[in-house]
């Protein structure tokens, strides 16, 4: 059974339809990335899984279960964790804090405080630090750890590499086949295309609102996923 | 020279009964955004409830206080999980009408339960002991029991919020509610807990008010201001905050009554005037907290 699987799905921001009927699943252990120009409904794709937008409960089924239109927090609980575009770290919060509280309504799991600070370990000596006053990428390393204290099925990173500089873009990448190791699936959204296509086992690219390319990253020609991206 | 210190004693264990009422207001603020308008009628319903529970169980109003900070905490988490949750969102006009109404209701269901009489409570002999300081300089022990009260309340508030998964909890969702929903935190049951929490503070204010003076049924919206001025001073979601703005509200009020006996209330308000045009968000604003 694939962890994740959507199945003809339509949303809505007021009359505007973002979707038009997604096919979408993530198979046990799989990276998926997801591509398309903004406005293509990349993040709305997220914000459904994660319930933060009403989802017919059909329409989302996680590890078997109909989700769609369960409140956020008690689709978090069943193993879904994820990395909110800008990070949203809590800026009352701690490095450590910020950490902890990802843990505190998680499940059990390989990942602690120890083991995020061996995958990120500049976040160790920032651990009493708020937040919000570390650099960008140390920032985002605490939002992926955040997420992973929850020990996920499934880890939704969305953009995590925008705004920050290549070579921290780099270092965090580096930190996925650790994460893949642990058995969670992870779908990554991004804007960088070449990144995407180096560390997914499958890639989806998205266009207004539909999937306008699915499958394998290395069966694709750049004039096909252009094609794809742009539409023209 | 005395004098002087007895009017800033006096006027800082005032400030301690200041804290005390405006301690739920600042939690209720500083968790949820809320601006409670009723804030002050729970104080006065909490009172209400002590005067109702001391003759029939025959104890005495401290005994009666765990029981009443029960009643209203169980009180509060009702009131914020079945109509406050239902009133949260964009729109901050909502909260406000909604809190306005339960403060005209509860006034009115206090009027019609127990009349327009005002009532106290009897604490006994320690209403009036002093203890004297030498020379001409002595403290009440009821207002030292309610200023240490006040620091106490706000010192195990502050450990629950710095020290405990439950206060972490309580920050993330004030942070960003959101964001704190992604981590699994059902929001809506962390505001009914601050709520619970709240009220539970407003307890101890409504017991320890009705001690010190004796209330009426539509006493709340004057302990609402005074609540709300010493939040405002403090600083908005800050809880030191709050007790030193209860403070600088006490000693203003004392100086004031002191230069003339018609200036006391006054003074408090011209304090409170005075921190918000110079510092709109208050001397001790929450940013500052870490």
């Amino acid at each position: 059974m694939n962890p994740l699987e959507v199945h003809d799905l339509h949303a809505y921001y007021g009359d505007f339809r973002a979707l038009h009927g997604i096919d979408f699943r993530v198979a046990a252990g799989e990276t998926v990335a997801v591509i398309g120009a903004n406005g293509a409904g990349k993040s709305t794709l997220l914000r459904t899984i994660t319930g933060l937008l009403p989802a017919p409960a059909g329409s989302v089924v996680f590890q078997g279960r109909p989700i769609g239109g369960l409140p956020p927090h008690a689709i978090v609980r069943l193993g879904i964790a994820m990395v909110p575009e800008g990070r949203c770290l809590f800026p009352s919060l701690s490095v450590e804090e910020n950490l902890l509280i990802g843990a505190q309504f998680g499940c059990r799991g390989p990942w602690n405080l120890a083991r995020i600070y061996r995958l990120f370990p500049a976040l160790e000596e920032k651990r009493a630090m708020p937040a919000t006053l570390l650099s960008g990428g140390q920032q985002q390393m605490t939002a992926i750890g955040r997420a992973l204290m929850s020990n996920p099925r499934l880890l939704l990173c969305d953009e995590v590499s925008l705004g920050l500089a290549p070579l921290v873009v780099r270092e965090i990448y580096a930190a996925m086949p650790l994460i893949k190791a642990e058995g969670a699936a992870v779908v990554v959204i991004e804007q960088d295309t070449g990144q995407a296509m180096r560390i997914a086992d499958r890639l989806y690219c998205l266009q207004e609102g539909r999937v306008a390319l699915e499958g394998a990253p290395r069966t694709f020609t750049p004039e096909r996923v252009s094609l794809a991206y742009f539409g023209v | 020279m005395e004098d002087w210190f007895n009017t800033l004693s006096q006027g800082l264990l005032l400030g301690g009964m200041y804290a005390l009422f405006a301690t739920g207001l600042s939690l209720s603020f500083g968790i949820m955004r809320l601006i409670n308008v009723a804030h002050g009628d729970l104080i006065v319903l909490a009172a209400f409830a002590a005067i109702a529970l001391v003759e029939p169980l025959a104890i005495g109003p401290i005994a009666a206080l765990p029981i009443v900070m029960l009643l209203m905490a169980g009180f509060g988490y009702l009131l914020q999980r079945l109509f406050l949750n239902r009133t949260l969102g964009d729109d901050p006009l909502r909260p406000l009408l909604v809190t306005f109404g339960f403060s005209i209701i509860i006034q009115n269901v206090l009027l019609e339960v127990f009349s327009a009489d005002m009532r106290g409570l009897d604490a006994g002999t320690i209403e009036t002991a002093s203890l004297p300081l030498g020379g001409d300089v002595a403290v009440g022990v009821y207002p030292l029991l309610v200023a240490a009260t006040a620091v106490s309340v706000i010192g195990a508030l502050q450990w629950l919020f710095y020290r405990t998964a439950l206060g972490r909890t309580f920050r993330a969702t004030s942070d960003d509610h959101r964001t704190a929903q992604l981590m699994g935190i059902d929001n809506r049951r962390v505001y009914a807990l601050a709520m619970a929490l709240a009220s539970a503070v407003v307890a101890i204010a409504g017991v320890y008010l009705a001690i010190r003076t004796s209330v009426g049924p539509s006493d709340g919206p004057q302990r609402l201001l005074c609540a709300f001025e010493a939040v405002a001073i403090g600083g908005l979601g800050s809880l030191w905050g709050t007790l030193s703005g209860g403070m600088i509200l006490g000693v203003a009020q004392a100086v004031g009554l002191k230069l003339d006996p018609g200036w006391g209330a006054v003074s408090g308000h011209l304090a409170f005037l005075l921190v918000v045009v110079l510092r709109p968000n208050g001397l001790f604003p929450k940013t500052r907290d870490r």
